[in-house]
């Protein structure tokens, strides 16, 4: 069997059990998404002291779970080739370079902003 | 007839406009990488009002992230449905991905709406112009989506999209779930990090 009928065998089985499954744990993952923002910002609850400092983290962490998620349930990246995972993979890679680097680049600049002067038209 | 006839052998193993689609969402995490930056580089920088904790409804939004990542599994369902050859299923799920993509466009309307009524625009300040830049033209995508998905249902409704032309229904579900998984991201960086 060729590496096509391979990938597509893949698909053809029922799956609508996995599927649903998968999807009510990115409900419950949204879910949690919010309550997390909600108690980070309610003086007084359980929690709030630790979600206050660590909200961005935890968000990064619960989006990073839903999107990996998606990309292998329901995007078959699970059982598709190594070709496509790479094509992904390594477009993630730069997109996220792509952010960490602007990011770092202007907080750099945001130090040195004295000398550079201000961004330009910024209201 | 056997679903692969359509899809001629490559030196791959996959068929070529699958690879296309792919590519194509692999450039396009680079374009909303690059937007997603200019709202992080630009949060905080805005040296008047309307500010981001000031404008936005948590509830209206979170529901509508719930209906796009719904939609998502009902896509899903939809494809595995028309790969089965069961129009039924295939049409069915088809319908609520679109009715959940209109929802959402909705909802993004109204957002928008209640902004400019609110005073913010693109021009007002760095957030407006950021935040509509990004979420436009995520809202953009998502109406190609939900106008390729409609496509794909009449195209169903006539009964041209057999198993063995699943792919064509494929490429659009895996353009859907970009646009989720954009949003995904969206979200939490947009909304929920905004203090």
């Amino acid at each position: 069997m060729d590496s096509t009928a391979q990938a597509h065998e893949h698909n053809f089985p029922e799956r609508a059990g996995e599927y649903v499954k998968i999807g009510l744990v990115l409900f419950v993952l949204t879910a949690m998404e919010v309550g997390a923002y909600e108690i980070a910002h309610r003086e007084g609850v359980p929690l709030h002291e630790f979600l206050h400092t660590a909200l961005i983290p935890v968000l990064i962490v619960l989006s990073a779970i839903k999107f990996a998620l998606v990309a292998l349930f329901y995007m078959h990246l699970k059982w598709d080739g190594p070709l496509l995972k790479g094509i992904f993979s390594f477009s993630l890679f730069l997109a996220t370079f792509v952010i960490l680097a602007l990011l770092a680049l202007f907080i750099y600049l945001g130090k040195f902003s004295a000398i550079i002067g201000p961004l330009t038209g910024a209201t | 007839m056997d679903a692969h006839a359509l899809h001629p052998a490559t030196s791959t193993g996959i068929p070529n406009r699958k690879l296309a689609i792919w590519t194509f969402i692999g450039s396009e995490c680079l374009f909303f990488a690059s937007l997603i930056s200019v709202y992080l580089v630009y949060k905080g920088k805005s040296l008047v009002g309307p500010y981001p904790h000031e404008m936005f409804e948590i509830p209206l939004v979170t529901a509508g992230t719930a209906l796009l990542l719904f939609s998502s599994l009902f896509v899903v369902l939809a494809l595995n449905g028309c790969e089965q050859g069961n129009r039924k299923k295939f049409l069915g799920w088809l319908a609520m991905t679109i009715l959940c993509g209109f929802f959402f466009i909705g909802m993004q309307v109204y957002e928008f709406t209640h902004f400019y009524h609110e005073g913010l625009t693109m021009q007002k300040n760095l957030f407006g112009a950021s935040f509509f830049t990004l979420t436009g033209f995520h809202g953009t995508h998502v109406t190609i989506g939900v106008i390729w998905l409609i496509t794909i249902f009449i195209e169903g409704l006539k009964g041209h999209v057999p198993p063995a032309k699943a792919l064509n229904f494929e490429m659009a579900a895996l353009y859907w779930h970009f646009v989720d998984v954009v949003w995904i991201v969206i979200f939490p960086v947009v909304y929920l990090m905004n203090s």
